[in-house]
């Protein structure tokens, strides 16, 4: 079939003249596109039976313990750690963070000291260190520097070993978390400072109203990055021999010998409250992100509810054209 | 008689490294007075307007509004910083358009109008929210109190820096080539703006390329290049009957 476009004359197909402009268009076709996603999808379908039908799996016992008391308690103890390191970690690193952006010569060097050294050691020493901490000191006290105390204590009176792994993983998380907040306050546009100067705004509002929510976007998405792998490097502390969950089930698969569910238990705990962190660092996001948009974009729920009410998703004009064709 | 001066630069110099930008002004803005600064890029204009809040300190020389020295203070024979909430304080009054408006573009535009009256002069929120309306119906964009600032043209969103400047009621409004930014058929509305304030005689610095807003209602015109101030007068004089060659030079390439 031979089409001919020539200027100044009108469009033949085969010596027929056709009116091109008011021929519907045919979309390509992919066939080797489905061939791909079929083969996934067996790969996929053959997986998901393995899981299920693979003894090895030993979903009794994955059930039995996934909400036991002990294991229940294990993952308090990881929240508890996580919340601790996390506000702990990110207050001492706005600090830090603060430091180092601050025009002081010698507080930059401090700043940038803290951070050079928590990056460079690693967690799992710190937290060794800090646990042995009352073989270096037998006691702290709070007095004058150089000078005598007036207070105070036994080292291991006050530093446990939950303490010191609060401790370790806090100015851990601290040496991250002041770049990444410096990261963010760097990121916004230098006329802003300008014009809340110009504006006669107090120094530490111009910070807090104008500079840090428009840092915030910046900041939480690698926040929420850090939090989440605070999340599960708190498993890291089962050194210590502290009940997180990681440990725990350590402990009971030492009992039975069931290590693939136990481990399985431990797992589908670390995706639930990965996927609940990650949900609300959505919505977080999504408060911080006002103003940057003309319009923002809906919630999967609002998204959800706009499906229901008109029995099809948002924007689907163009599938729905494909499929009826 | 010889009108009150509202703003008086003298001597001013400022270097960026071993480029010496501003290298000796003078200059005199009488109150209620409209000055427009002209002069090719690089000539030192937007760093004089700068040096007026003190969004840059000075090498040497001095700037006073009003009669107090602005960023420094004068005791035992020297010059001396003043400590920066002491700046702040003097810049509420004097109010600074940029050229890229530099709003905050995660607050409203009424938020951005209260802002300042409300953390930096204490002033009742009811009030300066009613004080931002009444600004913000001036400026023509009654409607628009809610919007955020990504949400409106460039135009619109000067006038709002505008009325944002306003809401502190400063002694003297400085303006940064506020029309640079825009495209051209969005111009009008903001020099419509700049020329109610000039009729309504707020004392104005205004650093532009708009020769014709110039002739228009400036009342004096300064010429600058290369760091210092080349002519100043009356329009009809400097635009039409330029006394030296680099404003002649200038001119031609911009008329």
């Amino acid at each position: 079939m031979s089409t001919t476009l020539r200027t100044g004359s009108p469009p033949t197909v085969e010596g027929e003249a056709v009116d091109l402009a008011a021929l519907p268009v045919v979309p390509a076709r992919h066939p080797w596109r489905w061939a791909a996603g079929l083969a996934a999808l067996v790969l996929v379908a053959q997986f998901l039976h393995g899981l299920a039908t693979n003894p090895g799996w030993d979903w009794p016992t994955f059930r039995a313990f996934l909400t036991t008391g002990v294991v229940l308690k294990a993952v308090g103890v990881t929240l508890q750690l996580t919340c601790y390191g996390t506000v702990l970690g990110f207050a001492l690193g706005a600090v830090v963070a603060a430091l180092r952006l601050s025009a002081s010569p010698i507080l930059q060097t401090i700043a940038w000291t803290y951070t050079w050294a928590f990056r460079s050691i690693p967690l799992i020493v710190q937290l060794v260190f800090w646990f042995n901490l009352s073989y270096l000191y037998k006691h702290l006290g709070i007095g004058l520097p150089f000078g005598p105390a007036f207070f105070s204590f036994d080292t291991n009176g006050i530093l446990g070993a939950t303490g010191a792994a609060v401790l370790g993983l806090a100015l851990h998380q601290a040496a991250y978390a002041a770049e990444i907040i410096r990261a963010g306050v760097l990121s916004v546009d230098a006329g802003q400072t300008e014009a809340a100067a110009a504006l006669g705004i107090p120094r530490l509002r111009q910070a807090r109203r104008i500079i840090l929510p428009q840092a915030m976007r910046a900041i939480l998405p690698n926040a929420a990055n850090e939090v989440i792998s605070l999340f599960k490097g708190t498993s890291i502390v089962y050194v210590m021999a502290i009940g997180e969950l990681f440990y725990q089930v350590q402990v009971i698969y030492g009992r039975t010998g069931r290590v693939v569910p136990l481990l399985m238990v431990a797992t589908a705990w670390y995706i639930l409250l990965t996927t609940l962190l990650s949900v609300l660092q959505y919505y977080v996001e999504r408060h911080f992100a006002r103003g940057s948009l003309r319009t923002p974009p809906p919630t999967p729920v609002q998204r959800l509810r706009a499906l229901v009410r008109q029995g099809r998703p948002g924007r689907p004009a163009l599938r729905i054209a494909r499929t009826v064709r | 008689m010889t009108a009150h001066v509202m703003v008086d630069i003298r001597g001013v110099h400022k270097s960026f490294g071993r480029l010496e930008v501003l290298r000796g002004v003078d200059l005199q803005v009488a109150a209620g007075s409209v000055t427009v600064i002209l002069g090719p890029s690089g000539s030192g204009k937007s760093t004089l307007l700068r040096a007026v809040n003190h969004l840059e300190r000075l090498d040497r020389g001095f700037v006073s509004i009003d009669g107090e020295l602005i960023g420094h203070r004068y005791s035992g024979g020297r010059l001396h910083e003043r400590p920066e909430r002491e700046v702040l304080r003097q810049r509420t009054g004097i109010g600074f358009v940029f050229q890229n408006f530099n709003l905050f573009p995660h607050l409203t535009v009424l938020e951005n109008l209260v802002e300042a009256p409300v953390s930096a002069l204490k002033r009742p929120k009811a009030a300066a929210r009613a004080t931002a309306r009444d600004l913000l119906a001036r400026v023509g964009l009654a409607d628009k109190a809610d919007a955020y600032p990504r949400q409106l043209s460039g135009g619109q969103q000067q006038r709002v820096a505008i009325a944002r400047a306003l809401a502190l009621e400063p002694k003297v409004l400085l303006f940064d080539e506020p029309t640079s930014a825009l495209d051209p058929e969005l111009v009008g509305e903001v020099l419509d703006v700049i020329r109610d304030l000039a009729r309504a005689s707020t004392t104005m610095i205004v650093v532009t390329h708009e020769i014709g807003f110039a002739r228009e209602v400036a009342d004096t015109v300064v010429f600058m290049d290369g760091g210092v101030v080349v002519e100043q007068g009356p329009p009809a004089d400097v635009l039409d009957h330029p006394a030296h060659e680099r404003t002649r030079a200038f001119l031609s390439k911009v008329l």
